[in-house]
């Protein structure tokens, strides 16, 4: 089953051309990367997912449902920026997340917090930015969404801390969804993925498994993406 | 967590890692090996790659399923014997092969190799 497809997908910002003409298709099962350098359109193809913006062609689908109110029940993502009250306490702010959507696992949230060694009774304004990090991603994860979109998840991070969030990635992943990860910091999600797309200039420049990435170019995805990206 | 070289995929490197604890003892004949979760979680890879870990260990013979229950390490020590003959072989041809491409000749590679051993017997004796 085909949890997203994209198929045409163009997006411009009046005469600044942000995608153009876009195909990807992301299984069921699979943790999927979108790997591009800053400015290549992650971000943009990821709004377009949410239904943040529109697209000026083309055609996005989650699951067979045109992107709309209907899918954000589908789509769980966390965004690259900071969106929590500081008012609230942790446990005040997974409680507003619940409200928002039907699909939120108490208990898995609960787990994943332990996980992340924070408790539920600290003020969101008392964390660290390691620490944020970790909250949104736990909230987001804790969704038992069909697909879910994972901006930067190790931006601004501490190395033991991105081990903590690569871990909680994979324990809270299921067969019945797929992950879709963008990322700059090839090296640290790499492990964690079956299939890698590269984005330049708004193009999908080079699109395969890791595994055939790996033994067909002997090469790390780190190295080409060096190669793909240097000139 | 182990440092993943950069150019095999890395199911593959997994399973070399099984594989060596098998030739090392670490694994036994009929040990049940750990669920693919754990597996992804003490590695942090996907789970997919572990699933893929487990399908290569039982075409080679080296691992077997039972349905329900877990994977096994096969038992007999004919599986272990034959592990032991093509790792030790996979990791001597790598050894010759980059000190052939260092230029050095048959006889240099043989006695190099005696010497790094006479040393490490040396060392032991001193500590």
């Amino acid at each position: 089953m085909m949890i997203l497809r994209a198929e045409k997908v163009s997006k411009r910002y009046f005469n600044k051309v942000a995608l153009s003409d876009l195909d990807i298709s992301l299984e069921q099962g699979k943790v999927v990367g979108l790997l591009g350098p800053n400015g290549s359109g992650k971000t943009t193809f990821l709004k377009l997912i949410n239904g943040f913006i529109r697209p000026s062609s083309g055609k996005i689908t989650v699951c067979d449902i045109d992107i709309g109110y209907r899918t954000k029940d589908l789509v769980s993502f966390l965004p690259d920026s900071e969106y929590l009250y500081d008012w609230m306490t942790i446990r005040e702010a997974a409680d507003t997340y619940a409200k928002f959507f039907k699909d939120y696992n108490k208990v898995r949230f609960n787990e994943l917090l332990d996980f992340m060694q924070l408790t539920a009774d600290i003020k969101v304004k008392s964390l660290s930015k390691g620490m944020k990090e970790k909250l949104a991603l736990a909230l987001t994860l804790s969704r038992d969404a069909r697909l879910i979109v994972l901006d930067e998840p190790l931006n601004g991070v501490d190395p033991v801390a991105r081990e903590q969030i690569l871990g909680a990635i994979v324990r809270s992943f299921s067969q019945d969804s797929t992950i879709l990860i963008t990322s700059h910091l090839i090296n640290e999600v790499e492990s964690i993925l079956d299939e890698a797309y590269f984005l330049k200039e708004g193009r999908i420049v080079l699109h395969d498994t890791t595994d055939n990435l790996r033994s067909e170019r002997n090469k790390s995805l780190d190295e080409l993406y060096r190669e793909v990206f240097a000139c | 967590m182990i440092k993943f070289n950069e150019n095999t995929p890395i199911y593959l490197q997994i399973v070399e890692k099984i594989k060596a604890d098998i030739v090392a003892g670490k694994l036994k004949g009929g040990d049940k090996l750990p669920s693919v979760r754990e597996i992804a979680e003490s590695f942090k890879v996907n789970p997919n790659t572990v699933q893929r870990v487990f399908m290569e260990l039982e075409r080679e013979g080296v691992a077997y399923p039972q349905r329900g229950i877990g994977t096994f390490i096969t038992e007999g020590e004919e599986v272990v014997e034959k592990l032991k003959s093509t790792q030790a072989g996979k990791f001597t041809k790598r050894y010759v092969d980059e000190m052939r491409e260092l230029g050095m000749g048959s006889d240099e590679i043989v006695q190099c190799i005696k010497r790094i051993l006479e040393e490490d017997k040396n060392d032991d004796i001193k500590s």
